[in-house]
């Protein structure tokens, strides 16, 4: 069973986000990194691009294939977590702390109340397990 | 678990990157029981294999217990599979071919063996086979057995002992041994390794470790309209004696004649990952990756790729719509666990 923070939000594409002083950081679920196994490259996304929730802003590629991660809501990219350019593998070691990806400054600070809560994401992610 | 050619098989045990390094660095084993060993056995063995294969079956496995890595070819020259082939005694061989492949291979080797030959072709769906690959790969070995290495088994031999073969090759570019032999003798033996400290491995480190070692994959790096001598296997193919017309030689003369359009090279780029399919943009034209993932040995990616013949030096890789500087190199990227080019 994977760790699902309850302090957390998350989105039916596996990352997680928190609302930290305006800003939201995000990075993958615990459960995520599981399935991709090692994670061994990540393409980050660049300071100061707006973009759209649900748009593809960066890529994790572990050593079977890249994944695509998603914004979690709309606004301007804030911050990158430059370590891991050198440390891809703390998305693994340590996905909910300093595995973080990037930061978002929102557009809306409503749209982070809307992302699912940890039982609404461990529901999905055990009904996706059904299916497979 | 992941389906190969039909075949349920582990892609990873915990960690495919753990893995790979005990094979780099002490031992790991794989269950390549997918694999299909066929035996060739009658007094025209010799004779079909020579028509059969691009190596000169007579001169590379001049003594029983010889092996050699080679490949069969179409009437066009395109290699249809790359096996290794074992001599085990006179007029009786050993080749083992890919799973995905096989029922092919099969049809293809019976079709070829009608009427005009003596030889006995079999199948052996009862035989198992296990891969220790890695530096402890042969002592480990020796103590699950209970005996050191007899002093014939030098890398490419093979010899055959109480219902066990035992050949010194494998797909890592390390050291290490496959061995054939039935069902309860193969899970005796995994256990007994397994105990002894030989870690379990999956595809996906097999994966990693043979492009390391710049060995190519059927189908993927290889296939029935490309070449042996596009596919960085010229080395394989027999030219001499010219009498002998193995399948495929006619092609092959005409496209050695006519000179290479394409190559098989290996290719290093830090800043993202290749993966087949990508394109390499080169001095002398486009190509593309074949094969390519995360070396974890070097740390960074590798690759083989299919370039314009004459392509040399830096090149660039298209990575979801963006060029990333790579090196043309030529393979293997790790020999005996260290680092090749700088």
């Amino acid at each position: 069973m994977s760790d699902t923070p309850s302090e957390l939000k998350y989105t039916k594409t596996h990352e997680w986000a928190r609302l930290d002083d305006g800003t939201v950081v995000v990075g993958i679920s615990d459960y995520a990194q599981d399935a991709l196994g090692d994670v061994v490259f990540v393409e980050l996304p660049v300071v100061g691009d707006d973009v759209k929730e649900g748009e593809e802003v960066a890529v994790v590629e572990s050593v079977k294939a890249a994944s695509d991660i998603y914004s979690p809501i709309s606004g301007s990219i804030s911050q990158v977590n430059e370590l891991l350019d050198e440390q891809p593998e703390l998305l693994n070691s340590d996905p909910y702390g300093e595995g973080w990806i990037f930061t978002i400054s929102p557009t809306d600070s409503d749209d982070y109340e809307e992302l699912l809560d940890s039982n609404g994401y461990d529901e999905f992610c055990s009904s996706e397990e059904h299916e497979n | 678990m992941v389906d190969f050619f039909g075949w349920q098989m582990p892609l990873h045990y915990g960690s495919q990157i753990e893995e790979h390094h005990s094979v780099r660095q002490a031992a790991g084993m794989f269950d390549v029981s997918h694999m299909l060993p066929v035996d060739f056995n009658g007094e025209d063995s010799q004779r079909f294999l020579q028509l059969m294969l691009a190596s000169d079956v007579e001169k590379k496995l001049n003594q029983n217990g010889r092996a050699t890595y080679t490949v069969m070819l179409n009437e066009n020259g395109g290699i249809i599979d790359d096996l290794i082939v074992y001599r085990l005694a006179d007029q009786t061989y050993r080749a083992i071919f890919n799973a995905g492949t096989a029922t092919a291979d099969l049809e293809w080797i019976q079709s070829k063996a009608v009427s005009q030959f003596s030889v006995d072709i079999s199948p052996r769906h009862d035989l198992n086979i296990l891969a220790i690959q890695g530096p402890d790969a042969l002592t480990k070995s020796s103590n699950v057995f209970g005996t050191t290495p007899p002093e014939e088994l030098k890398p490419f031999r093979c010899i055959e002992s109480n219902g066990f073969f035992v050949g010194r090759t494998g797909y890592t570019g390390e050291d290490g041994i496959e061995v054939l032999c039935g069902t309860e003798q193969a899970k005796l033996l995994w256990e007994s390794l397994h105990d002894m400290g030989v870690r379990p491995c999956g595809l996906g480190a097999r994966d990693t470790l043979r492009l390391e070692a710049g060995l190519n994959l059927n189908g993927q790096d290889m296939n029935p309209d490309i070449s042996p001598l596009a596919s960085a296997l010229g080395w394989v193919v027999d030219w001499d004696p010219e009498e002998r017309q193995f399948i495929g030689r006619q092609a092959l003369t005409q496209e050695r004649t006519r000179g290479l359009r394409r190559r098989l090279t290996g290719v290093v780029l830090k800043g993202g990952i290749m993966r087949s399919g990508q394109e390499v943009l080169t001095d002398s034209g486009s190509g593309v990756i074949t094969s390519g993932s995360y070396s974890p040995t070097l740390g960074y990616s590798v690759a083989l790729a299919r370039v314009p013949a004459a392509a040399t030096g830096t090149c660039k890789v298209v990575i979801r719509n963006r060029e990333i500087e790579g090196r043309l190199v030529r393979p293997p990227f790790v020999r005996k666990g260290e680092k090749v080019h700088k």
